[in-house]
């Protein structure tokens, strides 16, 4: 073949760079082998079923892809022009493109069978006593997780039992999103107006995270989600946990903060806006408990999630800080907005909120 | 056409006839100065939608990226895709269909010479009031399929989705004008002998589009009125709190952007199919099949749209049908495939540049088509779509497919146009640069998706995994942008210092190559009889019993250039018209009224109705108006 190729000038450059190219795409996936939204690395059976059909047709797309390319790279070389040299003229070869029909509907049979009865099972709604339910309530730019079975709500940071089925139930509240965990499960929309569902199990423990993958608007890079899955035992103690309601302080500046989330600095509002009690809940503070119409996440264990605003800035003070000096600012377009706040009314309000374990 | 013996009245309706300067241009009706319009102008846009793409790539080399900010990211990706599907592909090729598809049969103009010119006007002053945005309150941030209500409601910043409504509407209205035109041009305006199986492979394709575009903008008018209604007078089509329903977006828009696709695919495989046989110096193998795997794919294109809206909740039963509708549209794609492999096969291989350019459509469609083949199987798309390898498979499609075909179009009948070669060596370079760039910008997207980046995020963290495949996408796309920078001086350096294009340069075989380069203005001096397919070819060569042709040595390639110059007395063409370009500034004028200034809708459609009643009444020629 090389010597083939060096009698072929005209050829030998493009194969030269094509090849070249082919090393660059693959050092390329080489270097980045940890990538913890990596579908390919699926953590749950959904995500290993769907993965699986990856792999066949990705295997048979290879497959097609080698024989085609190269039948193509093999005409150029054989075929190029030569000094007198003139083609014979022929129209087709029915036979021949019959059989080219064929084979790719065979194969495309093959793949659609599999398909058809994956469609079937991932849509399946899971049964037995430790299915786990949570609502998902997608809102521009967070996710809302309702418990029904246990009663409470968090947002961003998602807990599951290890081994037992989750099944979803989805509800858009102002645009589409996207809600999709890669290495547990194919994305489902959030559509406003339906209700769709999404079941998944993960059997091992660990920290998969997702994002929306629906374009929903300014901020849409940063509405993330994390799945914590844990074993049986201490998800029920942390779902134990967050039904029980905050621990409200009753002295210093995290008292300063309660009366300030409730109360405002006067009149119940901010110079910038209303006082956090309008979009945000804190189970065991008074007046500031779980009402329709909210549409800021619950607080009532703020401190226990490591990260906030979409799961995209770690759960510290200093980010913390830096948020309600100028929320918009760490993430474009959300609802909450300036509020004005004084230094004082900042170190108070995190106090407060880093003590809500 | 001007006599010298013009009695010297007033003429009661202008009609310009001058074929030289400014105004000859903005009121011709000749569909190759047409089609050198819309070329023109569909380049232009291409260099402004590129350097969006740019923007996008500098803003993702890193992550947390600062270049723009999210609303101009936002505002980027979508005049990114509107720019490239409605203002370059679609118009580039009807560029070449308006240039190319009269000549290929043997016809002096298209049927409807002013709604040719009407359809560039309203195409021109669609994409201008598009990105008039930019200066008028902000330009569309929605997505290029705007989905509801992100659009259609009031979460978005500015008016751009107004724009985009309006704008796109009137994009569609030049599209349909000329989807029409084509339609009838093709069926009724066939040379003699010309029969629909010997039709070129391009004009084929181009009928094909015609008839997808015709049944393809009327679902999409409707979803744009309705998203006009919601963001101008309130209506809830699409508002849940009302009763209306984001899916309905999504099923008109889809039902409409399925066949898009085809519309934006198949002009270009018409090309490659008319470029490969000329360069292989064979026949296209298997003619019918190619002929009917396009028809086949114009309607199964019409079977597909919900594949788009896999995980939108659709239900397993629905998803099914329309994996397995998708699946199938696979068989005919492939028989093109097969088909352009085995018009290489056998053949005498000439790898000039638009051979190249060819044959790297084919190679880079391929992936992409395979690549699909993965989206169709509804559990595993539930992973991909909506990340970056769905980025990847509609760009080695739109790109890899469609751009690299219009480009083997644009050198192919570059002679045509202008009357002289674009220089080979340049070519060539710019070829491989743009293959290479091609390659390294959207084959690494492939893994990004698969490592879960979604699109349209202006920012992604550093520990994802994403770093390296975004840096080197991001290279690549500046060696693309060096490689239009090559195709620029090709056309620049070839003007200066190509010599003139002989009659016939490519040893073709179709009709177009009949008449000189550029043809005269009447196209054919004498209307051709066609008798074969690949008329030229037969009329040049001869087969010997062995089937390998042989050189007719004279007398057969009969051609304009070579017929006595008197023959072209007589040939009535219609005179320019102001009318056209007229009735095509209403609708902008009217789409800024229902922006900004109500009386203006008035002002608008009198303009729109004034040009329509001088277009019914104006005579044909300008000295009928005497």
């Amino acid at each position: 073949m090389t010597r083939k190729a060096g009698r072929l000038p005209r050829a030998g450059p493009g194969l030269r760079a094509l090849a070249a190219a082919g090393v660059v795409a693959v050092a390329t996936a080489g270097c980045s082998s940890h990538a913890p939204q990596d579908f390919l690395r699926p953590a749950g059976p959904v995500a290993r079923d769907e993965g699986n059909l990856w792999n066949l047709t990705f295997w048979i797309a290879v497959a097609i892809f080698v024989i085609v390319e190269g039948l193509i790279v093999f005409a150029m070389l054989r075929y190029r022009s030569r000094p007198g040299r003139r083609a014979r003229q022929f129209h087709g070869n029915p036979k021949l493109e019959a059989v080219l029909v064929v084979v790719p509907a065979l194969l495309l049979a093959g793949i659609a069978v599999p398909t058809i009865r994956t469609i079937f099972t991932v849509a399946a709604k899971p049964t037995g006593s430790n299915v786990v339910n949570v609502t998902v309530t997608a809102h521009q730019f967070w996710w809302q997780f309702d418990y029904p079975d246990y009663g409470f709500s968090t947002a961003n940071e998602l807990h599951i039992p290890t081994g037992a089925p989750v099944y979803f139930t989805l509800k858009g509240v102002d645009v589409i999103h996207s809600f999709w965990i890669p290495r547990l499960a194919g994305k489902q929309d959030v559509v406003p107006g339906h209700v769709n569902h999404l079941a998944l199990s993960a059997p091992h423990p660990g920290l998969y995270r997702g994002q929306c993958t629906e374009y929903c608007g300014l901020s849409h890079a940063n509405m993330r989600l994390r799945v914590y899955a844990e074993p049986p035992a201490a998800f029920q103690a942390w779902a134990e946990h967050e039904s029980q309601d905050a621990s409200i302080p009753r002295s210093g500046a995290a008292a300063r903060g309660a009366d300030l989330f409730v109360n405002g600095a006067k009149d119940g509002t901010f110079p910038g806006g209303p006082a956090c009690v309008n979009c945000h809940a804190i189970n065991g503070l008074r007046n500031a408990g779980t009402r329709p119409g909210l549409i800021g996440p619950d607080l009532t264990h703020f401190a226990s999630r490591d990260t906030f605003a979409g799961a995209t800035y770690s759960n510290t003070e200093s980010n913390l800080r830096r948020w309600l000096e100028d929320p918009p600012a760490m993430k474009p377009g959300s609802d909450m907005p300036d509020l004005g706040l004084t230094r004082q009314q900042i170190d108070d309000l995190v106090a407060f909120l880093e003590g809500l374990k | 056409m001007v006599s010298t013996t013009l009695p010297v009245r007033k003429p009661r309706y202008l009609r310009r006839t001058a074929k030289t300067g400014l105004w000859s241009w903005v009121v011709t009706v000749d569909h190759k100065r047409i089609g050198m319009l819309y070329g023109a102008t569909a380049f232009l846009f291409f260099l402004v939608g590129g350097i969006e793409a740019e923007l996008i790539r500098l803003q993702l080399a890193r992550p947390n990226g600062h270049v723009v900010s999210a609303d101009a990211y936002n505002t980027l990706f979508t005049m990114h895709g509107l720019t490239m599907i409605f203002l370059v592909v679609m118009p580039m090729g009807v560029a070449l269909m308006n240039y190319i598809v009269p000549l290929q049969i043997g016809a002096r103009d298209v049927a409807f010479p002013r709604l040719n010119a009407f359809s560039y006007w309203v195409f021109l002053f669609g994409g201008l009031f598009l990105y008039s945005s930019f200066l008028l309150g902000g330009a569309p941030n929605g997505g290029w399929f705007g989905y509801a209500p992100l659009s259609t409601g009031d979460f978005l910043p500015g008016d751009g989705m107004t724009f985009y409504s309006l704008g796109l509407q009137m994009l569609g209205i030049a599209s349909l004008a000329g989807a029409v035109n084509f339609i009838v041009t093709i069926i009724n305006m066939r040379a003699p002998g010309m029969t629909f199986m010997r039709m070129p492979l391009f004009t084929w394709m181009s009928l094909v589009t015609s008839f997808l575009l015709l049944f393809a903008m009327p679902v999409i008018a409707v979803a744009l009125f309705e998203m006009m209604f919601d963001r101008v007078f309130g209506a809830d089509f699409f508002n849940v709190a009302a009763g209306g329903d984001p899916l309905l977006w999504q099923h008109l828009f889809w039902l409409f952007g399925h066949p898009e696709v085809y519309i934006m695919i198949l002009p270009a495989m018409g090309i490659v199919s008319d470029v490969i046989p000329t360069f292989s110096g064979k026949p296209l193998f298997g003619y019918p099949a190619i002929v009917f795997a396009g028809i086949a794919i114009g309607f199964m294109g019409w079977g597909v749209w919900a594949h788009h809206m896999f995980a939108a909740g659709l239900g397993p039963v629905a998803n099914s049908a329309f994996t397995l509708s998708t699946m199938m549209i696979a068989v005919p794609t492939g028989v093109k495939i097969f088909n352009w492999l085995g018009t290489m096969w056998g053949g005498s291989l000439r790898f000039k540049t638009p051979m190249l350019f060819a044959i790297g459509f084919v190679m880079m469609f391929v992936v992409g088509g395979l690549s699909g083949v993965t989206h169709a199987v509804v559990p595993s798309d539930y992973e991909q779509t909506d990340t970056y390898y769905v980025v990847a498979h509609f760009h080695y499609v739109l790109f890899g497919g469609s751009i690299f075909g219009l480009f083997a179009g644009l050198y192919y009948w570059w002679p045509k146009f202008f009357g002289h070669m674009l220089n080979e060596t340049i070519g060539k370079l710019h070829f491989w640069v743009m293959l290479i760039g091609f390659n390294l910008t959207f084959a690494p997207m492939h893994i990004l998706g698969l490592q879960g980046m979604p699109r349209r995020i202006y920012t992604y963290p550093g520990n994802m995994g994403w770093n390296i495949p975004n840096f080197v996408e991001t290279i690549g796309a500046l060696i693309i942008a060096a490689s239009i920078l090559v195709f620029i001086a090709n056309v620049v350096l070839s003007r200066r210092r190509e010599a003139r294009a002989e009659l016939d340069p490519w040893d073709a075989r179709t009709l177009e190559w009949l008449t000189p380069n550029p043809p005269p203005e009447h196209n054919f001096d004498e209307i051709p009889l066609v008798r074969h397919r690949d008329e030229l070819w037969h009329r040049k060569y001869a087969p010997t019993p062995e089937g390998v042709p042989t050189r007719i040595i004279a007398g057969g390639e009969r051609t304009a250039a070579d017929a006595p110059a008197h023959e072209a007395h007589g040939i009535h063409l219609p005179s320019g018209s102001y009318m056209p370009v007229m009735a095509a500034i209403g609708l902008p004028v009217t789409a800024y009224g229902l922006l900004f200034f109500p009386p203006l809708i008035g002002l608008g459609l009198l303009i729109i109705l004034t040009g329509f009643f001088g277009w019914v009444l104006e005579p044909q020629t300008v000295e009928e108006g005497y």
